[in-house]
């Protein structure tokens, strides 16, 4: 091995350092070769994978919101727009310690405990990689003290976003619903329209009434950016730009300043009002009160504010105009005299002797007027709202034939209008009680059941936009427009106005001779019947009924209103047109709980039309008429 | 002429005296062409750049006046008190990313293992310039524990990349000594087989960049994302580049330590592989350059120590170059000449002023 020692010898040694020189020399060359192969590699064969993949890097599409369109009522009205405000937001997935970042922001910028719950419901919600808002609407001092401070806070930004406004607050909150932020079920909707590359970005989605079924409008196309971005992800230029494209506008058939003078009419009491204008369907107002400030949900609605909406007696979430099913009451009885015309079952001077009570297989029905009405034809059963008239006279038609007539005027079905949630409301007929129930024996349709029908009592089941919308049909002479909250759909781009529904559904061929006897008779009411303190004074004329709906029954019992628990006091109605010789306007009313119809529901149909046809203003909420008397 | 009077030429004459025209020529184009590079990937850095090369060319200077003989002598206290401060810093280190490199002497940190580079190879010509008469199995066995000991030390930091460096320089001169070829065979195959025994006894982050090395895009966020963006930044550059200062890796931060360790892979997008070329053959020139005067060289030490300088140059490039095109794992070792920093720019001027010196030297003792 190395045991034997090495004599110098320095030429040879000198030979030897530089043999190993050269192999070192030659190892250099080698290594430098490999390296130059790696680089052939990497830069010419696989040049155009890292070409790509730098491009990858260097550019991102980001998409750009479109504007959301405006909704406007008919005469321009803003109901709900836009405004940009900047909001804190956090990207939970780059955040290491939420709670740790959310206590440091908050020395910053005004972060309530309603914020952070808010923002807790959000983070449950959502998927982590998108960024959620602590706060929203900074004032001008809060952005600038964080951006001062943004290094400290990675996956903390401001961003300027669009909101949601509605400038009118709780007004016509049923009409026009709220957006909120986008969930897994509006996810769905995207994706079975195909618009997943269109709502890339978007964070907002209409949740109900006219900016949930007008989404796909009222959304617009989204724009798209190719921006040059960071190793941090940060925009340094844009590189092209396609713009987005606002959302359409909407401009209502809706009269805002009516909707106002409808809601106050109704001061504290809760009800519904759909006014529709005959010749057109066109939806003049869409009462629900009390509504809620769809403001609240925008951004996200914090939970104590969901808790008091969701918690309140009196309801607020409910659409009562589409979503409420009330027995009609004595509204019910102009409809029934025009089946009776329509199927020759009475004449108009056919008339009857009230006794004050009808009795029909062992069951007495009562009139409430003690005595009854004496001689009663057509014309006075509408005006004096004689029960026993109809007793009789749904007693002859019989439940088939009654049903038959009332779906043609829309009873029992949908209406159509242009927004989610209305029910169908309940069209007693055979047919319907063997679907209802179950036993054999309730199945049966019993011919006693029939009479009360007659007055609007019993199964009878209605939707007040259903009684507008037959009102409507009365008022228009039979022909039927679907009721629509739209007037037109303005391209914001163009300018052009698509509009909505302009030609009518169906046109009922009842003789015009009998539609003359109702309208005669509903023009009676308000003139010497039950509707005729209501509308004293009147500059107009106006054709309605009055109707009360039965909430508890009394068992016999006579009603006394003072005795009655408030929310055990009868639903009060009232429908209603006019001017009776050409009417733009019908409507129908509701007042839950409040008692007669001529007691409550008529003074607010007057308050409304009196602002519709006169542009008279009211004082105040409508008063509830003490001496009025449904004499029933 | 006065004595006393000022003669630039003359001042010339003297300062140029010790210099090898031929190595800073190559060396000069190198400067230029990283101050080039500087400019695109980091140009705030480029004044203080400057500063580091003057200060280097001075220490350059110094070394080139040194006579052999003289650094000879410096050989063996360079050594013992770079050991002892090795050892010191084991002891009273500061620690910093982990690691405790440095020395704090209260008024300033000093970063011991660099003076290592260059007391290894001396250490080691000198101990076989003593032995020349006769090389027996204890001086290799002697030489071998010369170079581990402070190797150990500075593995031990850690700092692979400088205990990478200071092995290389002492390997260096015990193979140009005349290490039997069966020896280091069997060292080769020895060291192969001893492969799973280093790996226990790497760190964590060590272990993790030579994973990462084998297959980047395990983690292309985390411990991958350097290698994964330093290749795609290499890759994409062609062979023509993207253009000076269009490098879009270097300028969007994709490219981590742009102007330091990785500052090769800004020359690589922007200057492409014709620029990469240029590169290596001025390496392969300054190498050559080494290479000859240590092949003239008069004495064993001498040539020892020039050869060694010289292929530690070449390991310095090599393994950087290495490891941003993702074939070698990331260890902290900077391009020569060209990444920032002073110290390993004044360390590799000493290195070339004692070449220099070794070449103006090379008739003196035959005289």
């Amino acid at each position: 091995m190395m045991r034997q020692a090495e004599f110098r010898n320095p030429e040879q040694e000198l030979d030897r350092f530089q043999r190993r020189l050269a192999v070192a020399g030659g190892f250099v060359l080698f290594a430098f070769f490999l390296l130059f192969s790696r680089f052939f590699w990497l830069q010419v064969i696989q040049h155009e994978h890292f070409q790509t993949r730098a491009e990858d890097n260097r550019i991102s599409i980001v998409p750009t919101v479109p504007n959301r369109g405006v909704i406007a009522d008919r005469n321009g009205v803003v109901l709900a727009h836009n405004y940009s405000a900047y909001t804190l937001e956090i990207t939970p997935s780059k955040v290491a310690d939420l709670e740790d970042v959310i206590s440091e922001l908050a020395t910053l910028v005004d972060i309530q405990p309603k914020d952070h719950k808010r923002f807790r419901k959000l983070l449950d919600e959502s998927k982590n990689f998108e960024s959620l808002p602590i706060r929203t609407r900074l004032t001008d001092e809060e952005v600038a003290r964080f951006i001062a401070q943004r290094f400290r806070f990675p996956g903390v930004e401001i961003k300027a976003r669009l909101f949601r406004q509605y400038p009118q607050g709780a007004l016509a909150s049923h009409a026009l619903g709220h957006i909120g932020r986008i969930n897994d079920r509006d996810i769905a909707t995207i994706e079975k329209s195909d618009a997943e590359d269109n709502y890339r970005g978007t964070v907002h989605f209409g949740k109900t009434g006219l900016e949930q079924k007008y989404e796909f409008e009222l959304h617009g196309q989204a724009g798209y950016e190719q921006v040059e971005v960071d190793a941090a992800g940060r925009a340094v230029r844009v590189l092209s730009r396609t713009a987005p494209v606002s959302g359409n506008n909407l401009t209502l058939t809706l009269d805002a300043k009516l909707q106002e003078v409808a809601e106050k009419a109704f001061g504290k009491r809760r009800g519904a009002l759909v006014a529709i204008e005959p010749s057109t369907g066109g939806v003049l107002a869409l009462v629900s009160v009390p509504g809620y400030d769809p403001n609240l949900f925008v951004d996200g609605i914090s939970p104590p504010d969901w808790e008091a909406l969701n918690t309140s007696e009196d309801k607020p979430m409910v659409n009562r105009a589409l979503n409420g099913a009330y027995p009609p009451g004595s509204t019910f009885k102009p409809f029934m005299a025009l089946a009776a015309l329509e199927l020759g079952k009475r004449t108009p001077q056919q008339a009857i002797s009230d006794p004050g009570f009808f009795t029909f297989g062992g069951h007495t029905f009562r009139d409430d007027k003690k005595g009854g009405h004496g001689m009663v034809d057509m014309y006075k059963s509408i005006v004096q709202s004689c029960d026993t008239y109809y007793y009789v006279l749904a007693g002859d038609m019989g439940i088939d034939a009654i049903s038959g007539f009332m779906r043609k005027l829309g009873f029992g079905s949908r209406t159509g209008i242009d927004i989610e949630g209305e029910s169908e409301g309940v069209l007693p007929s055979q047919e319907w009680k063997k679907k209802r129930f179950r036993k054999p024996e309730q199945q049966k349709w019993y011919a006693g059941e029939t009479i009360s029908i007659g007055i609007g009592q019993g199964y009878n089941a209605y939707t007040p936009i259903q009684l507008a919308q037959a009102t409507a049909i009365i008022a228009n002479g039979g022909i039927i427009y679907r009721p629509h909250l739209v007037k037109h759909i303005e391209n914001t781009g163009t300018g052009a106005r698509t509009p909505v529904e302009p030609s009518p559904l169906q046109a009922l061929s009842f003789k015009p001779g009998n539609i003359a006897t109702i309208r005669q008779a509903m023009v009676g009411v308000n003139k010497e019947g039950t509707g005729a303190r209501a509308f004293a004074g009147a500059e107009f004329v106006a054709a309605g009924k009055t109707g009360t709906a039965q909430v508890y029954s009394l068992k016999g019992a006579k009603y006394e209103v003072g005795k009655v628990q408030e929310r055990l006091r009868d639903h009060a109605l009232f429908i209603a047109y006019a001017p009776a010789e050409q009417p733009i306007i019908a409507l129908a009313v509701l007042v839950e709980n409040g008692g007669f119809g001529a007691q409550s529901a008529a003074p607010i149909a007057r308050q409304v039309l009196d602002y519709y046809l006169l542009g008279k203003l009211p004082k105040s909420a409508a008063p509830e008429d003490e001496e009025a008397v449904e004499d029933e | 002429m006065n004595e006393f009077s000022f003669s630039p030429r003359e001042w010339g004459q003297r300062l140029a005296a010790p210099i090898d025209a031929v190595l800073l020529a190559f060396l000069a184009l190198l400067l230029g062409y990283a101050l080039l590079l500087m400019m695109s990937a980091s140009p705030e850095r480029l004044n203080n750049q400057l500063i580091n090369i003057a200060v280097a060319l001075v220490a350059m200077r110094v070394a080139a006046q040194v006579p052999p003989q003289r650094l000879m002598h410096l050989a063996l206290p360079l050594y013992l008190g770079g050991v002892l401060l090795l050892v010191a810093v084991a002891l009273f280190g500061d620690v910093s990313k982990g690691a405790r490199r440095w020395l704090n002497l209260g008024f300033m940190r000093i970063q011991p293992s660099e003076i290592m580079k260059i007391a290894m190879p001396l250490m080691l010509a000198w101990y076989f310039q003593k032995h020349e008469a006769m090389l027996r199995l204890r001086d290799w066995v002697v030489a071998t524990l010369i170079l581990l000991l402070p190797v150990a030390l500075i593995a031990r930091q850690p700092d692979l990349g400088t205990a990478i460096l200071v092995l290389a320089a002492g390997f260096f001169v015990i193979f140009l000594a005349g290490l039997s070829w069966k020896v280091l065979v069997a060292l080769a195959l020895g060291g192969l087989a001893s492969l799973p025994v280093v790996w226990t006894m790497l760190h964590d982050y060590q272990r993790q960049r030579i994973l990462t090395l084998l297959d980047p895009e395990v983690d292309p966020l985390g411990k991958g994302f350097h290698i994964i963006q330093s290749t795609i930044a290499v890759g994409s550059g062609g062979i023509l580049g993207k253009g000076w200062g269009g490098g879009t890796q270097t300028h969007l931060e994709f490219l981590p330590e742009r102007h330091t360790d990785f500052i090769f892979a800004v020359l690589s997008e922007e200057f492409g592989l014709l620029g990469n070329t240029f590169l290596l053959v001025l390496y392969a020139l300054i190498i050559g350059r080494g290479l000859m005067i240590a092949a003239n060289a008069p004495t064993l030490f001498s040539r020892l120590l020039a050869g060694s300088i010289t292929l530690i140059f070449f390991t310095y490039a090599f393994v950087n170059m290495g490891m941003v095109s993702g074939i070698l794992p990331v260890v902290g070792v900077p391009l020569p000449f060209v990444s920032y920093g002073g110290t390993a720019l004044v360390t590799l001027f000493l290195g070339v002023g004692i070449l220099m010196s070794i070449h103006k030297h090379r008739m003196l003792v035959q005289k």
